[in-house]
């Protein structure tokens, strides 16, 4: 069965409220750090675990925080990033409508490891019912004494408090987080400086994902090394994976990172397989912004070997024949699907969201978009793939944030390993229009 | 002090500095383009990335070379970076794409825009555009719009670089001048519809590297290349006075702000930039409201810097060319 440290509790009828969560062993770390621990040692212990960002870059916690600054007199921030907006991952949501206090015990242990009085947790606009659950769920570790001032007794403050943002993918960037947070248009700064030593009103700042702060409890209440001894190699922990698409068993799944590709897809714990008995066609592993994978590479890497549902084996073969964990978004497509279509469906998705800063992201995702759009609608010819390819190598690393990234990617990938379903939308163009690329292959 | 080489030339600057302020100081053909940093308003810069740069060495500490090409204009060097402007063909190659991408929505109406001869895009396009376009879709547009009663907005040639924001924001004390919308809808608008009643506002149209904003009592009276360009100075005591009158025979069509070479505006003595208020601008217009002082040399690349005023040994043009 599935190692549950994450979602342990999640189907523990009223959960979501202090006493029943209390009473399932919550808050434990909350004494452990502020009672037996000094603000280093918890660092220390975050750092031995071997997390890393859940949020999507995979970048080692612990180092992000022994990053921050800290000059004297000027106030730390901690804030945690739930503007979840990828398509296909929505494993922060139910962590935080399901399991809200697991969140805020994890900021009242980072903040205090970070020596911050006052953090943020930034949700994305369209959560509003998980906003309330949020306060409802921080009024009462506040009625408590885990939130305010003087907490246990241990002569740390901390005020914890959430800020929903409008609505904006780009404000899941950390530094359009800051920025938003801050009151202004939700533009992504220039780095250098970075957050650690300039961020929230000019204070150093963490950002960090709603699933590795949580991830921080498990880690203080059974000690960085124990932590370290799940998962495999460098992917150490457990991580959530929304799971969608064509599977029998869609939903958020947490797993222990190295379980492989083919049991998360097909194993009776998990997805189940393919719906409705279809066949795989494609997979994108890590939310809509990593490179798709072709069934063939989906379960096995180029050499052969078998997928791993982690960090290291998800990017085996690099971009040519890997992709990336990404945020845990999981998307599977079946036989029927159309690829030129997912891409458009993607590329709209970034031109839409993308904040106009920068020139290439701005009109290169618009761009892209129309391109896909006559393909997608059999108003394309040949060039206009070989222009798409073109595009997103320009996009690619010349903007200031990683939308630009974003966008650039799955279009790449899309192309590399499905290049013929593009041509035949520009050959068959009167089909394109009126039929799908994937059903009619299907029937054939 | 920290030394950088940029193309093969080494300089010493202070700690702090910008690779693209390093570059200025070295001068010349080093120097990477800006279209959005303004080194006169704070804040500016990193949006149009053509200042992009490819960093071969990172500093003497880490020599590595930076795995992305950089924003020249906000990215500080470190003692011992190697950057590659002109040099390096990468660096051509992904200015060539910004430039793309900003000419895709573009219009191409340079033969009735005001800035004309003064264009900053006009400039990039000349370097580095491609003779024809490949982008086949509709292009984006919007109305024009009255910033003010004096300032018009051409929505369509803006490239989005936030300089008239920032103006807004340093200059002015009411905001109400800003972006609505994101992504290729993004637009420079003011606060529902607002007029921006302010004496400074017309400085707006002095940062426009483009012909995004242009000036109402001077839209469509000449091409700047027909007109010649005179130092002048009126005494003001709202602002510094001292600006540069556009004149055609006696006639003084426009007045702007003293421009370097960069197109940014001079310094006055006190180290504070010589902006101009919007009764200069636009209300003097008179030959009797001004003291002209001479000549004015245009020392930036530019049709406008072509053709005027060479001295009888016909050295000031070279003297131009190399940036003094």
């Amino acid at each position: 069965m599935a190692r549950r440290i994450l979602l342990e509790h999640d189907n523990v009828p009223g959960i979501e409220t202090y006493d029943v969560y209390r009473k399932n062993g919550g808050y434990r770390s909350v004494e452990k750090a502020l009672k037996k621990m000094t603000p280093q040692e918890v660092v220390d212990e975050v750092q031995k675990s071997g997390l890393r960002g859940r949020g999507g870059a995979g970048f080692p916690t612990g180092m992000k925080w022994s990053f921050l600054a800290k000059p004297d007199g000027v106030p730390r921030y901690l804030l945690c990033n739930a503007d979840e907006s990828e398509p296909g991952t929505f494993k922060d949501r139910y962590l935080m409508e399901k399991i809200p206090h697991l969140l805020i015990e994890g900021m009242i242990v980072s903040s205090f490891a970070l020596g911050a009085n006052l953090s943020f947790i930034y949700i994305r606009g369209e959560y509003m019912w998980v906003l309330e659950i949020l306060e409802k769920a921080i009024a009462e570790a506040y009625a408590n004494g885990f939130l305010g001032k003087n907490i246990l007794g241990s002569g740390y403050d901390l005020d914890l408090r959430v800020a929903p943002g409008g609505g904006a993918y780009i404000c899941g960037e950390e530094t359009a987080l800051i920025e938003s947070l801050e009151g202004k248009r939700g533009n992504p700064r220039m780095k250098p400086p970075f957050p650690a030593v300039k961020g929230l009103w000019g204070c150093p700042t963490v950002v960090n994902n709603v699933e590795s702060i949580a991830a921080v409890v498990p880690i203080i209440n059974d000690g960085g090394d124990e932590y370290a001894k799940i998962g495999i190699g460098k992917s150490t922990g457990t991580k959530l994976i929304s799971a969608s698409g064509n599977l029998a068993r869609p939903g958020v799944y947490e797993i222990e990172l190295g379980l492989s590709v083919e049991e998360f897809i097909y194993g009776d714990d998990y997805c189940r397989g393919i719906a409705n008995g279809k066949k795989l066609k494609a997979c994108i592993p890590g939310g809509s912004s990593v490179p798709i994978l072709p069934a063939h590479l989906v379960t096995k890497t180029a050499e052969g070997l078998d997928r791993l549902m982690s960090y290291e084996s998800l990017a085996e073969g690099g971009f040519a024949t890997g992709s990336m964990l990404g945020s845990g978004g999981f998307i599977v497509f079946d036989e029927d699907q159309c690829i030129v279509r997912n891409t458009w469906t993607f590329a709209r998705f970034y031109a839409h969201e993308s904040c106009g800063q920068c020139s290439p992201c701005r009109e290169g995702t618009g761009w892209m978009e129309k391109v896909l759009n006559r393909l997608e609608h059999g108003q394309g010819n040949m060039r206009d793939i070989d222009l798409l390819a073109e595009i997103n190598k320009k996009i690619e690393g010349n903007t200031i944030c990683p939308l630009g990234d974003a966008a650039a990617w799955p279009v790449a990938a899309a192309i590399r390993h499905f290049r013929e379903e593009f041509e035949w939308h520009v050959t068959n163009k009167e089909e394109a229009q009126t039929r799908n690329y994937g059903l009619l292959k299907a029937s054939m | 002090m920290v030394k950088v080489t940029i193309d093969d030339i080494q300089i010493e600057v202070e700690e702090g500095t910008s690779i693209l302020n390093a570059a200025r100081q070295i001068g010349g053909e080093v120097v990477p383009p800006a279209m959005c940093y303004y080194s006169k308003l704070p804040g500016t810069g990193g949006k149009c990335r053509t200042c992009l740069v490819e960093v071969a060495a990172g500093s003497e500490r880490d020599p590595r070379p930076m795995p992305k090409l950089v924003a020249s204009c906000s990215t500080p060097v470190q003692d011992g970076m190697v950057v590659k402007n002109k040099t390096s063909e990468k660096v051509h190659d992904n200015r060539g794409a910004v430039v793309e991408f900003l000419l895709i929505n573009h219009p191409l109406d340079c033969p009735v825009c005001d800035q004309a001869g003064e264009c900053n895009l006009q400039d990039l396009g000349f370097e580095h555009g491609g003779a024809g376009t490949r982008y086949e879709e509709e292009r984006r547009t919007f109305d024009p719009i009255d910033i003010g009663n004096k300032i018009k907005l051409h929505m369509n040639r803006c490239i989005l670089c936030y300089r008239c924001v920032h103006v807004a924001n340093q200059l002015t004390e009411k905001r109400v001048h800003g972006v609505l919308n994101r992504g290729e809808h993004a637009e420079i608008s003011t606060y529902i519809e607002n007029a921006i009643d302010n004496e400074f506002s017309g400085n707006m149209i002095d940062v426009c590297p483009v012909g995004a904003l242009t000036d109402k009592t001077f839209r469509f009276k000449s091409r700047v290349w027909f007109l010649k360009p005179m130092d002048a100075s009126c005494g003001c005591t709202k602002c510094s006075g001292k600006a540069v009158v556009w004149m055609f025979g006696n006639e003084i069509y426009r007045v702007t702000a003293r421009k370097d070479q960069y197109g940014e505006v001079e310094n006055q003595e006190d180290g504070k930039p010589a902006w101009i208020c919007n009764e200069c601008r636009f209300d003097k217009k008179e030959l009797s409201h001004w003291m002209i002082e001479g000549p004015r040399k245009i020392n930036r690349h530019s049709v406008i810097s072509q053709g005027h005023y060479t001295s009888p040994r016909g050295n000031s043009q070279k003297k131009i060319a190399n940036g003094n």
